[in-house]
């Protein structure tokens, strides 16, 4: 038996940076630095544990959409321990949202073959989470997502769901997929050997083409939302900072009052 | 006027806050129509038409408990045959977008998650989101198919409206895709007693400076003397001092309260993503440095066991 895994990933703009809009609305990406995105970590790290715990030989192919400089995305989580990776990039993609890019994913997916997908809960830029929803919809599988521990055992691939009014049990047949939370596992470092092992390791390119999409099918003008403004918040307005010598609760006691909160 | 669906969440039949404030967005696009599905669906019909459904589509099956996400999505897509809405409203819980992304793409429609706001637009809903850790806002509106909008916990008032409130049985056939992902254990979360921590007027959270799980207590004193929930930063879940359905911030809940405090939490950009939308922000830190004093409307440079424990107290006493 095998089981072949593919882990979506996504290069982000640094959150940490000064993130800002682009003239046609979309996410600015030549004045902030990428990174893989720290959510996506979580799922290459689950990738690995499932490899580890199985008897069976485990393949896991990391896959994602983006520009040129998304290879490094790809980098790392081959350097943390994937076997290889796919990079879909196509100048008609820019713009492309939700809807879209899963519509790329799925037909990727499809192409490289794959029993298990596991993606992170949510990017850390659009923070939408609704990608692995729409892949698992896109590929007929089960969804088996927002959890916070996953096992791959016989065929079935069970996990923990922690919501809002209750903690599920989950179980489904492969193929499915899978989406993982931060409070899966911490994901492991990249070894120095792990870094070196990682510039020898196969990264396939796709284009549009090669996964049978019409350009019509994605990019900005194609999307299924429209940006119709940005606005910069207003900076707030500068609040009062009280140092505490034995009276700093009484006084903010007293600000609240003020604004009606007690 | 055009109809305008809108999902119910609900416990049993109680239905949530967030749906409520959905129903007063929902009547600036059009007629009100909720959709309530599983047990107690029927129960939630007297609070939906107080607050201006004009009709509540109801279907309860054993399918809905026993499998993840998909039985929800065949329902609403059945009420969109059923009804043909302007638009779509879902709350902004997790399984809310993603019953709300699965229903978009068999609609052939765009999703927008997590609007702050909604109002009528000429080609259609314009909702309003706060992006890039709130940063800038946006307004945007969907341009394909019937608009799907997920909208956050806090995002409108709550007003009464009382219109007809009709129950209809909703007929469903599941798809079969419903059945795919079965849920084999449920263990309800035991209740705090205390507010739901996105729906909250006031939250009160705690960080790193809060130093140990003992600690929390004197910031549950000090929320349940405000009547609010309790919110915990990254730092303090990962260190394992509070819960992880606690968590505020870009991995955990997004909240935006009429108050936020903000105790022994510097302030990263990965906390402010979640609490930075809250009307008014205070923050209690040793450091003056903390960033979380950017934000503020009021701070307090100092020890929170010092100060924590003497605003309880002065809340306590001014409340008598």
């Amino acid at each position: 038996m095998s089981l072949r895994i593919v882990v979506t990933v996504k290069y982000v703009p640094d959150a940490t940076g000064d993130r800002h809009f682009a003239d046609d609305l979309t996410v600015d990406r030549d004045d902030v630095d990428g990174l893989l995105s720290e959510l996506d970590e979580y799922a290459v790290e689950q990738a690995l544990q499932i490899s580890e715990n199985s008897d069976d030989d485990v393949e896991i192919t990391v896959l994602t959409v983006g520009p040129e400089d998304a290879k490094d995305a790809l980098r790392k989580a081959l350097s943390m321990g994937a076997d290889k990776a796919i990079h879909v990039e196509d100048d008609d993609l820019h713009g492309t949202d939700a809807i879209g890019t899963s519509l790329v994913l799925a037909k990727a997916v499809e192409k490289a073959g794959y029993d298990l997908v596991i993606s992170g809960m949510a990017s850390t830029d659009g923070t939408m989470g609704v990608v692995p929803a729409l892949l698992a919809e896109r590929l007929g599988v089960p969804q088996v997502t927002l959890l916070s521990e996953v096992s791959v055992e016989g065929g079935t691939v069970k996990g923990r769901r922690d919501g809002d009014a209750a903690t599920e049990q989950l179980e489904a047949s492969l193929p499915a997929v899978v989406s993982v939370t931060d409070q899966s596992g911490e994901a492991r470092y990249p070894s120095f050997k792990g870094i070196m092992a990682a510039k020898k390791k196969p990264v396939q390119s796709w284009d549009l083409s090669d996964l049978d999409i019409d350009e019509d099918e994605v990019g900005l003008e194609n999307a299924y939302t429209v940006v119709e403004s940005a606005a910069e918040r207003p900076a707030r307005t500068a609040g009062t900072i009280v140092k505490d010598e034995g009276e700093g609760g009484k006084q903010l006691a007293e600000f609240l009052a003020g604004q009606k909160f007690i | 006027m055009a109809e305008v669906l809108v999902y119910v969440d609900h416990v049993d039949g109680a239905v949530r806050k967030p749906t409520l404030e959905l129903l007063t967005l929902a009547r600036r696009v059009g007629e009100p129509v909720a959709v309530a599905l599983g047990n107690g669906a029927g129960d939630t019909a007297a609070a939906l038409a107080e607050h201006g459904a004009v009709k509540v589509l109801t279907s309860d099956a054993a399918e809905y408990a026993d499998y993840l996400v998909v039985p929800k999505v065949d329902a609403l897509q059945a009420a969109v045959e059923q009804v043909s809405p302007a638009a779509v409203l879902v709350p902004s819980s997790a399984e809310g977008k993603e019953i709300a992304a699965r229903l978009a793409l068999r609609l052939g429609s765009g999703i927008i998650t997590d609007a702050v706001d909604l109002e009528a637009g000429d080609e259609g809903p314009v909702a309003t989101q706060s992006v890039f850790a709130a940063a800038f806002t946006t307004k945007s509106r969907v341009s394909k198919g019937t608009p799907v909008i997920t909208v956050k916990p806090n995002s409108a008032a709550v007003e009464a409206a009382p219109a007809a409130g009709a129950v209809e049985a909703l007929s469903v056939s599941f798809s079969a895709a419903a059945t795919g992902t079965k849920v084999t254990a449920r263990t309800p979360r035991e209740s705090t007693g205390r507010p739901e921590l996105t729906e909250a007027a006031i939250v009160v959270s705690g960080g790193r400076g809060v130093n140990g799980a003992e600690n929390f207590a004197i910031i549950e004193a000090l929320a349940d003397s405000l009547g609010a929930a309790v919110g915990a930063s990254r730092a303090a879940v990962d260190a394992g001092w509070y819960p992880h359905t606690n968590q505020v911030g870009q991995t955990g809940k997004s909240v935006s309260p009429q108050l936020y405090i903000a105790s022994g939490i510097s302030g990263a950009i990965q906390h402010r993503a979640g609490m930075q939308t809250s009307k008014t922000i205070v923050a209690i830190n040793k450091d003056a440095e903390a960033p979380i004093f950017e934000l503020v409307d009021y701070g307090v440079v100092g020890d929170l066991f010092d100060v924590v424990p003497q605003l309880t107290e002065e809340v306590k006493t001014r409340k008598g």
